[in-house]
């Protein structure tokens, strides 16, 4: 190939790279922290030993264990209304209810 | 120091008698209370293990991993405070068992754990505009160089490390294929994650990353693999916000 080829060449693929990234970002909706959703040993953290947040919920829909979600949908997500037969909703901010003992 | 030591093989090691000198709270010899000091230690060391190496504890099993851990924590028992990296020798020392020579992707699945958990703690570093990209000429283009987050790791395997990894954390994924795989972690919001790289891109990232110009690095990158495109792996690039500046 011809170094005026080449150079196009890269040049395209860096075009095309762009194209992909845009479109996967814009179909990736943004994400935000939700509390009170996640199921117990399921909230989202990869922090390894030495830290208190690896898969740390003990309880289902822990109030104060988190997991990310696409942006809008914390608030509006069903879930199982608590033991007492109050509704249950994700919050963006950490909740008082369904902490462990 | 010589104190210290003998305190330290008595920790790791239950058949050396209880240091002399320790006392319980009523000035007694520690005796039987060492032994516990002794348990929650190696207890707490194989737990920090089970959670810094989650995929090769899934593969192992729960009671594998916890006798692997024991006999690695006292072959290999920690060198700092911080128990965030513990493990670092833990793919080599599995690579090392006879017993585990059947499951010679173990190593490698250990050095994707590690690396999952070094990016998660790497320092956070802005990315820059990708459509910075697209103002330069062809020729600015090709000289120019790349810098990348600190969250960002490139992981060559001749297994197929990531299918493995998928099929043991997502519901669903399908089963993994034989074949080698190379690994793009980036860190785009709070937690690290793992993409495969097609054939020749890891050895584009690591030229790119060695201070090679976009060129070289393509150059490079081609010679191994003929067909390689670069428009993949830069679009896994950009999407994992991993690009942090570009110079020439």
């Amino acid at each position: 190939m011809s170094t005026t080829k080449k150079t196009l060449a890269v040049a395209g693929a860096v075009a095309a790279a762009l194209t992909a990234a845009a479109t996967s970002q814009a179909a990736a909706q943004a994400k935000e922290k939700c509390f009170g959703v996640s199921l117990a040993g399921q909230n989202d953290c990869a922090a390894g030993p030495g830290t208190t947040c690896a898969g740390t919920s003990t309880v289902d829909y822990q109030g104060n264990a988190w997991t990310l979600v696409d942006s809008g949908t914390c608030a509006e997500m069903d879930l199982p209304a608590a033991a007492d037969g109050s509704a249950r909703a994700g919050s963006l901010e950490p909740l008082e209810r369904d902490l462990p003992a | 120091m010589s104190r210290e030591r003998d305190f330290t093989s008595a920790i790791l090691d239950a058949r050396l008698p209880v240091p002399s000198g320790l006392q319980d709270g009523h000035s007694q010899p520690a005796g039987r209370r060492f032994s516990v000091y002794r348990n929650n230690v190696a207890v707490s060391l194989t737990q920090a293990l089970h959670q810094g190496f989650p995929t090769v504890a899934r593969l192992l099993g729960p009671d594998n991993m916890d006798g692997l851990a024991g006999q690695f924590l006292r072959a290999h028992p920690p060198t700092s405070p911080v128990l965030t990296h513990y493990g670092d020798a833990f793919p080599a020392y599995l690579e090392r068992l006879p017993q585990l020579a059947h499951l010679g992707y173990l190593g490698d699945m250990a050095r994707l754990d590690c690396a999952l958990r070094r990016s998660y703690h790497a320092a956070d570093a802005p990315p820059i505009d990708a459509q910075l990209l697209a103002t330069l000429s062809p020729e600015a283009l090709l000289a120019s160089r790349f810098r990348f987050a600190p969250a960002l790791c490139v992981l060559r395997s001749r297994w197929p490390i990531h299918s493995i990894w998928r099929y043991n954390t997502q519901e669903g994924a399908p089963k993994p294929a034989a074949g080698p795989e190379d690994v793009l972690i980036t860190r785009p919001d709070y937690d690290p994650v793992p993409e495969r790289l097609p054939p020749g891109a890891a050895l584009w990232i690591e030229a790119l990353q060695s201070g090679d110009t976009l060129a070289t690095a393509t150059e490079t990158a081609c010679a191994a693999v003929p067909d390689f495109d670069l428009s993949a792996p830069l679009a896994l690039l950009i999407e994992g916000r991993a690009l942090t500046d570009i110079s020439r």
